[in-house]
């Protein structure tokens, strides 16, 4: 793709030291960015003409638990006006997922920077509102990561109801 | 003057919203109100904190969470087969729309082909799908803002609808008929001619339902001049679907980035010039409309053929071929007990939901069960962008910005 080759070509020539890698998977290009200058490139993208990728449509948080960096971070660009789409990715330790929010080039990052606050426990630094999204505000933990075990509860049937209720004793009341 | 908070200690602490309501709900001066997660408007699991001053909407802040669906983290524990049956639940309203964009991803995973008959019959249940969201939607935005009668109406007709989705899945709601290569079994003969029964009424009550809203005054009080938002807001905000196209951009992902041989079908993108409740309305009707258009085409130029890949390594072998065929049964078994292994890789695919831009980012690690699978659902973006479409109007005409963005609370969840 000639086009995306001219885009890869603009960042690295812009960011020569921020542009970590590039992967073409599927016809999908990823460009590896550090997280240092994530909010540099973000702006450049999208204030550049030829790239003008002016629609943030998602951010996706993965947990490579294990690995390390632990956790990638992709932004999925697109352009409205060229009808081309880029995704930005960035890897973060597990020790301290920190990064710049995103929300001053693309306020549609807000609630789903949120929702890695609150389900990978990843720091956006300069997010207007930090604040739990889907679950309380006291809830520990950080669902999302791997390490974080999917709880259960027991199906209650009427043969094992007597068990089952011994561990609800608020119900009883 | 005494503060509502020195006078009643009962109030309730603002520090956690300081940054986000003005500095008039800390002196007392507005007030502030929750609104849902119980009232009906609402959907019964979103709650607004709403700074007044008066009637007049100051602040918005939605707060969702009250629903508790964890599918994101569930399907990283299933194979991927078995966690397709959960993103029928993740938008309940949208159920073959889920299946296709998660069996898209798959697909683009492990470069899978699709017959072209199984395509179009994706169209149908896609398109089928796009009528019976509008419709619930149309029926309840309407009676959000006092139309009974077309609550009515629009279930009627849903329930058709209903019943083509038991026809070809056996299944109302949750019809996980878009399998991965494919569908799951190909029409049954009396398919064809009920949907074609449905194409020939359908346009008529359409026209019904415009009749009693469209040029109505009272309905075009209450959603004209209501809840603007611009193009350049509405993007910047992330929206996408009827919510932008209200606003006048004509981006439709079905046509600008085709998948599942839209290409091939010929309607039109309606849009919208004010960005106001009522061309969100108007764009919705135009869609009926145009959806009727694909299904017309669809049904007249349905391909024969496979309904469904013949990769044996993804694709289970027809029933027939178990009784006399051992490497059927192989394949049958290996893929029930083990499922399939897609190649490592992260892939996004987006497609046109009812709502919006629904895209499925999925991360394979080379192993039976998907590493990650995370949906951008519009909903939760276009909750993220009631603050903005709100400030400044009153707290009725809340009621009707909440229903003009067409949101389902389950496609907001995680």
């Amino acid at each position: 793709m000639p086009e995306l080759d001219s885009v890869v070509n603009a960042l690295k020539s812009a960011f020569p030291d921020a542009i970590e890698d590039v992967q073409v998977f599927r016809g999908d290009t990823t460009v590896i960015v550090s997280r240092e200058r994530l909010l540099d490139i973000c702006r450049y993208c999208r204030d550049t003409e030829g790239l003008e990728y002016d629609f943030l449509s998602d951010v996706a948080g993965v947990d490579y638990y294990p690995a390390e960096p632990r956790f990638g971070l992709a932004y999925s660009l697109y352009s409205m006006n060229r009808n081309a789409s880029l995704r930005l990715k960035l890897m973060l330790p597990g020790e301290d997922p920190v990064v710049d929010s995103v929300t001053p080039v693309y306020p549609a990052a807000n609630w789903q920077e949120r929702e890695y606050l609150d389900l990978l426990g990843i720091t956006f630094t300069g997010h207007p509102d930090p604040r739990r999204i889907l679950l309380p505000d006291d809830w520990e933990g950080h669902p999302l990561r791997k390490d974080y075990p999917l709880g259960y509860e027991t199906v209650q049937f009427s043969f094992n109801y007597d068990e089952i209720a011994k561990h609800k004793p608020l119900a009883q009341k | 003057m005494t503060t509502v908070s020195e006078e009643y200690d009962w109030a309730a602490p603002l520090e956690p919203l300081k940054n986000l309501v003005s500095e008039r709900a800390l002196s007392g001066e507005t007030m502030v109100l929750n609104m849902g997660p119980q009232h009906p408007s609402t959907h019964g699991v979103l709650r607004l904190v709403l700074e007044l001053d008066g009637e007049t909407v100051v602040n918005c802040i939605p707060d969702i969470g009250y629903l508790h669906t964890g599918i994101e983290k569930n399907m990283e524990s299933k194979k991927y087969e078995g966690a397709l049956v959960m993103t029928d639940r993740m938008d309940y309203l949208n159920n073959m729309g889920n299946n296709l964009v998660y069996c898209l991803a798959i697909e683009k995973l492990a470069e899978l082909d699709v017959p072209l008959r199984a395509q179009y019959l994706r169209v149908i249940g896609a398109e089928l799908t796009r009528l019976n969201s509008h419709l619930v939607w149309l029926g309840t935005h309407a009676m959000d803002i006092g139309a009974m009668s077309l609550f009515l109406y629009c279930f009627r007709e849903r329930e058709r609808i209903l019943d083509m989705f038991e026809m070809i899945s056996g299944q109302r709601m949750m019809t996980s008929y878009i399998r991965p290569g494919g569908v799951w079994r190909d029409i049954t003969p009396d398919f064809l001619p009920t949907l074609r029964g449905f194409l020939d009424d359908f346009p008529r009550r359409i026209d019904e339902y415009e009749t009693l809203l469209t040029n109505n005054p009272l309905w075009r009080d209450r959603t004209q001049g209501i809840g603007f938002i611009s193009a350049e807001d509405a993007i910047a905000l992330g929206c996408s679907g009827p919510t932008l196209r209200g606003s006048g951009v004509a981006w439709d992902i079905r046509k600008a980035i085709p998948y599942s041989a839209y290409d091939q079908f010929d309607f039109d993108v309606p849009v919208g010039r004010n960005g106001d409740v009522y061309d969100r309305y108007m764009v919705r009707v135009e869609e009926l409309r145009q959806s009727l258009r694909i299904l017309n085409q669809a049904v007249k130029n349905l391909p024969n053929g496979p309904f469904r890949s013949n990769n044996r390594k993804y694709v289970p072998p027809p029933r027939s071929e178990l009784g006399h065929s051992m490497e059927a049964v192989i394949h049958h078994f290996k893929l029930w007990t083990e499922g399939f292994r897609p190649p490592k890789g992260e892939v996004y695919v987006r497609v046109e939901s009812p709502r919006g831009e629904l895209g499925c980012f999925l991360v394979s690690d080379g192993s039976p069960r998907p590493w990650r699978a995370h949906f951008r659902t519009p909903s939760f973006i276009h909750l993220s962008a009631l603050p903005a479409m709100s400030q400044g109007y009153m707290i009725a005409d809340l009621v009707g910005i909440i229903g003009s963005v067409d949101i389902v609370l389950g496609d907001s969840d995680r």
